[in-house]
């Protein structure tokens, strides 16, 4: 009788409380930590995340102060804080397969290859770029052991693509005469499946994308899918789709066809304008973007749709990046912001 | 024959005697029936047995008894049955109006319903059309004419309630209805065969059945008959025609009437009347007249037939030119606009526009000049109005004779809210005149072919509607594994990033508003400016009658979402954080020089808004931005304040109305001080002052009755916030005399506002006070109330004024109840 008189209470409640959920959205959630202590502005960050106890995952953050910082997230403290461009800004950071083997790059034209096992912090080899630009580099790891790294070269409109660890020239990519691309922006390397041909995807100043084939050093296709300069760009080589940024009002996403052609495929329109870093997650189902407006976008890759607004930050957001941890409950969002901070997310870990 | 012709005369004499003497009447009677069948029965008889058989029948009714009991009722029935229609019809039904001695009422109605349901009305008729070729007297039609129309009527008033249904009026008239079907079927007949023929019997009764309020039965049988008959068949059309005309001049009007109600199209009405308005003086005054201009309770499908119905002949068209201009002149007369109710209104313009849409090209230029010119006076009045609704009137009828007039050069163009009125206006300008070229056009035909452009209308509105979702559609199918499992978060707050931060000091505000250059610096002061106030009540005193007069003159300098209502209601916060001082700079400038008319607005409406913050405690500080619990009070001239208000004042006067009725009270939830009771004069008394003293640019009683109206409902807001405040019996007394000063005021926006001040003033002012001190004003007034409920040209006031009595009413019950 009372389990029944129970019942009857409960219901409408139940059932008021359903149709609140259907009807209103939740609100965004709020980071699942924030990193202080950079005391600069943050423009790049990497995760470690894949060792197995006892390894702690790893982030890595480049600031403008020329450091990179090796953040605990055990302890959600600094293990470790590099000093290697000389207090020149850090733009890119990236682990070369474990991560006591780091690549930074700096605004003092040096790429750097730390080497961090066994507590040890030096500096094992560097490139010197002698370009002056912001464009970040880009990795891809070809076989065990060997890697490519594209990078902007010392001419202004041209790329660089470098061998490593062997730090030999694979090609240099160069625009055809006359056509006013202007310098590099964001770069990635890409290859359909490990072992077959790479290619790389280079955003430019005025806009455009173009996609180059490595082996014959040959731009293959050009597609102007922004007025302005192209300010991040991350590519799903599975669907052949690709999403670039600029500093305006909208995100555009590009679909390479069978016969290597760039075409778009949709305008994303944004709120505010401005983008600084695209990143893809890698089970590609969302993707994040970080943005001038302060805030962080994650939309659904497959159709774009709309997702979540982050907002936390109180200046432009410089990157975003996601965790590359095992299990995919466990993956991180990270954000660095102008602000000093880094966010750390976690968000839409259980699809 | 002869002979047995002559043996009828002498049987009826006898018959007629046995009746008298008390003979043997049943041995008379069947000798009465064996000479009337001997002469080839009844309907045979020579001019002077008729009328004695008339004599016999008239006895017989008077005396059923007299007949042997075993066969009386069939013997009785019988010679009924078989005398013509035309002689034992009006025997019966005069015994049923006039019973004399000895007479028996249910025979002679079993009679009757059996006559009716033989169908034996159709050859009563037909008898009199034929008898009327050959002109009979006139009086005995009368009476036949009156017996037959009258019949039902006659016999429930004897019956009472135990009527037959046949003789019930739906049943009796359609019947009827089909009788004369038959009687014109007949007509026709005998015209093809070439026989002369008279109507006007059978449009007597129409006509007297008509006038006797019977149209819809008995048209809703005939029109849609003589629809049919006459499509193609032009002696019908001549038999309709006729039917019509010969309609005598008094019962012309609800003929007319019936069949321009139900005539399905133009064209139909044209086939049926033919040239009636221009033959028939009374069909055209009514038709041309009345319908259009004196009434206005008809559908669009009515004016849409009579003014079809003009343009469809070369005779009638010029009428249609001519009603157009007396149309237009009413449209144009601002006295009409004034005093005629706005249902009435509505309607000038829809027939205007009609008869716009069946103008030619030629017509049009005959009289442009004078098109131009009522199109000009009319916009004037119309424009003039307060009320909106007649300005949205004005505006499309406007525009569409400027579309009309001009048809190469620039068209006339207003702004206004589109809705379903306006595009029902529109549409009935943009009508093709229907079938004017094929006029024997099939009648289901032109039906197909209204329904067909009906959605077609429809589709059109939709479209934008539409589009919108197809978009995305359209990649759903190339990708149906979606994103869908991915539950979006709430993503309302993603508005667009405002670089500079709002000031946080009052008076930073006020450098920014007055001198700042930086449109993002202003437009972020003035969306912070209330909350500033309302936090900073100090700092605010210090400076509130310089931000009062800031915000007063405040102008929009670039185009900020919301900012009438971000600027009113930072105004309202100064006036609550420091009402005196700031509520008699604002009661000043409403009456000062300089400001316009939208400004002096803004005055009042903060006032009211003021007021009424200040007077429910618990509105304050709380969900502020929830439109639907704040007072709405217009902000853009267009839209209909007047609504808002009297549906504040109406919703308040039902729910204390109901109080007063049931002696309950009202639980008051917590108890506040009343901060408007004390300040209340500050706000109404300057306010009420000087609205007689006209300045150079602003006269309240002459053209500037608008604001007028406003500040007469503000009044009345006013007056009903102040309740139980020390003032508020002076201030009724000052309303009176207020309202008593303009109680005759021609702009009903106006008369609306005063009457809702005395429903303030019924219900705030305690009734001891009332009766005290004004007696004879509201003596006064309860007579100028029952005035305005009998003649007001305007519902609202009407209903107002009503509402007042009724408040009245029960202040009286009040009083009678509580012996003082």
């Amino acid at each position: 009788m009372v389990l029944y008189i129970r019942n009857q209470l409960m219901s409408p409640y139940d059932i008021y409380f359903r149709s609140f959920v259907a009807l209103m959205a939740l609100p965004p959630p709020d980071p699942e930590f924030v990193l202080r202590g950079t005391s600069a502005a943050v423009h790049t960050l990497h995760f470690s995340c894949a060792g197995q106890e006892p390894d702690f995952p790893i982030l890595f953050s480049g600031s403008e102060n020329g450091f990179v910082h090796v953040w605990n997230l055990k302890t959600r403290r600094v293990d470790t804080a590099l000093d290697g461009h000389g207090r020149k800004s850090v733009y890119w950071v990236e682990t070369l397969d474990a991560k006591d083997r780091l690549l930074s790059q700096g605004r003092d034209q040096r790429i750097c290859l730390w080497d961090l096992a066994e507590g040890r912090t030096s500096v094992t080899d560097s490139v010197f770029t002698e370009n002056v630009g912001f464009c970040r580099c880009s990795l891809l790891k070809v076989a065990q052991g060997r890697w490519l790294m594209a990078m902007a070269a010392k001419s202004l409109e041209e790329v660089q693509v470098l061998e490593l660890p062997s730090k030999t020239s694979v090609c240099t990519l160069k625009p055809e005469v006359g056509a006013k691309l202007g310098m590099p922006m964001c770069l990635k390397l890409w290859q359909l499946d490990s072992g077959s041909q790479p290619w790389l995807l280079a955003g430019y100043e005025d806009g455009s994308v173009i996609l180059w084939n490595l082996s014959m050093g040959k731009a293959l296709s050009q597609l102007v899918c922004h007025q302005e300069p192209v300010m991040s760009l991350d590519f799903d080589s599975e669907k052949a789709k690709g999403i670039s940024g600029s500093s305006e009002k909208v995100l555009s996403i590009w679909s390479l066809n069978e016969q290597q052609n760039l075409q778009v495929h949709k305008i994303h329109k944004l709120v505010n304008s401005g983008i600084s870093d695209i990143t893809i997650r890698s089970d590609k189902k969302i993707l994040a973007t970080a943005g001038w407006d302060h805030r962080i976008r994650i939309f659904g890759w497959k159709k774009m749709k709309p997702l979540a607004v982050l907002d936390y930050h109180t200046a432009t957001v410089h990157c975003v990046s996601f965790s590359d941890h095992r299990n995919p409950t466990e993956r991180l969002l990270a954000a660095g912001s102008k602000d000093h901070r880094i966010s750390i997310w976690s968000i839409y870990t259980q699809t | 024959m002869a002979a047995a012709a002559r043996a009828v005369p002498r049987a009826l004499r006898e018959a007629a005697a046995a009746f008298s003497a008390g003979g043997d009447v049943a041995a008379a009677l069947g000798a009465l029936r064996a000479a009337l069948e001997a002469a080839g029965g009844a309907a045979a008889l020579a001019e002077r047995e008729r009328a004695q058989y008339g004599a016999f029948l008239r006895r017989l009714v008077g005396n059923p008894d007299s007949l042997p009991a075993p066969q009386r009722q069939r013997l009785w029935r019988g010679f009924f049955a078989e005398a013509p229609a035309a002689l034992g019809f009006p025997v019966l039904a005069e015994a049923v109006a006039a019973p004399g001695p000895g007479f028996c009422l249910t025979m002679v109605v079993e009679t009757l319903e059996q006559f009716l349901q033989e169908g034996r009305l159709s050859a009563l008729m037909w008898e009199v059309c034929q008898q009327q070729a050959q002109d009979r007297s006139p009086e005995l039609q009368e009476t036949l004419l009156s017996k037959i129309v009258c019949l039902p009527d006659h016999v429930s008033n004897k019956l009472q309630g135990k009527n037959p249904p046949v003789f019930f009026p739906q049943n009796y008239f359609p019947l009827l209805g089909s009788a004369i079907i038959q009687v014109l079927q007949k007509i026709s007949d005998s015209l093809r065969g070439g026989l002369d023929c008279s109507i006007s019997f059978v449009s007597h009764v129409l006509g007297k059945v008509c006038i006797h309020g019977r149209q819809k039965e008995i048209l809703s049988v005939l029109v849609p008959h003589l629809t049919d008959v006459t499509k193609s068949d032009c002696i019908w059309q001549r038999i309709c025609w006729r039917l019509v005309e010969c309609v005598p001049d008094r019962w012309m009007e609800a003929v007319v009437l019936g069949f321009v109600q139900r005539a399905s199209g133009a064209d139909v009405l044209s086939r049926l009347l033919g040239n009636l308005v221009v033959k028939n003086k009374k069909a055209r005054f009514v038709m041309t007249q009345k319908l259009l201009l004196l009434q206005y309770g008809y559908t669009t499908a009515v004016l849409q037939n009579v003014l079809g119905y003009l343009s469809l002949d070369s005779l009638r068209r010029a009428l249609l030119i001519k009603v157009l201009q007396e149309l237009l002149e009413t449209w144009g007369s601002s006295s009409a606009v004034k005093h005629s109710p706005a249902e009435q209104q509505q309607y000038i313009s829809k027939a205007i526009l009609i008869c716009l849409s069946h103008l030619k090209e030629p017509e049009i230029e005959s009289c442009r000049q004078e098109l131009l010119a009522s199109m000009m006076a009319g916009v004037k009045c119309h424009l003039d109005s307060s009320l909106p609704q007649i300005r949205r009137l004005g505006m499309i009828v406007a525009e569409s004779i400027s579309l009309k007039i001009n048809t190469d050069g620039p068209v006339l163009k207003f702004q206004y809210e589109e809705d379903n009125e306006t595009r029902e206006l529109k549409s009935l300008l943009v009508q093709t005149p229907p079938c004017s070229v094929v006029p024997s056009l099939p009648d289901d035909d032109r039906n197909e072919r209204a329904d067909a452009a009906l959605p077609v209308v429809l589709e059109s509105n939709e479209k934008p509607h539409r589009a919108a979702p197809v978009m995305p559609d359209e990649e759903s199918d190339a990708e149906l594994d979606s994103d869908d499992d991915l539950i979006p978060y709430d993503m309302s707050e993603d508005k667009e990033l405002k670089t500079t931060k709002a000031p946080v000091y009052i008076r930073d505000c006020i450098e920014v508003l007055t001198g700042s250059d930086d449109v993002d610096k202003w437009d972020a002061t003035i969306k912070a400016l209330e909350n500033l106030i309302q936090k900073n009540p100090a700092a605010t005193r210090e400076v509130s009658v310089e931000l009062a007069k800031i915000l007063l003159h405040l102008e929009e300098k670039t185009c900020i979402e919301g900012f009438a209502e971000l600027r009113q209601r930072a105004q309202v916060a100064v006036l609550i954080t420091d009402p005196i001082p700031v509520a008699q700079y604002l009661t000043s400038q409403f009456y000062s020089l300089n400001y316009s008319l939208r400004q002096r607005m803004d005055i009042l409406d903060v006032l009211v808004l003021a007021a009424q913050e200040m007077s429910y405690p618990k509105i304050r500080g709380k969900n502020k931005h929830s439109g639907a619990q704040k007072p709405c009070i217009q902000l853009l001239p267009g839209s209909d304040s007047s609504k808002d208000w009297r549906r504040i004042v109406n919703e308040r006067i039902k729910s204390k109305t109901r109080r007063f009725a049931k002696g309950q009270s009202e639980v008051k939830q917590d108890s506040v001080p009343n901060e408007f009771n004390s300040i209340a004069g500050h706000f109404f008394f300057p306010l009420i002052q000087n609205f007689d003293r006209p300045l150079s640019t602003f006269d309240l009683l002459g053209e500037d009755h608008f604001v007028l109206g406003r500040l007469a409902h503000t009044l009345a807001i006013l007056m009903y916030l102040a309740v139980n405040a020390m003032a508020v019996t002076t201030m009724g007394k000052a309303l009176l005399e207020f309202v008593w000063a303009l109680r005759f005021h021609t702009d009903s926006y106006v008369r609306q506002g005063l009457l809702s001040c005395i429903s303030s003033i019924l219900l705030g002012v305690p009734t001891e006070h009332l009766l005290e001190d004004t007696t004879e004003e509201l003596l006064e007034t309860q007579s100028w109330l029952a005035d305005v409920v009998e003649k007001d040209p305007d519902g609202d006031c009407r209903r107002l004024a009503l509402q007042n009595l009724l408040l009245m009413e029960n202040l009286k019950k009040k009083l009678e109840t509580v012996p003082s």
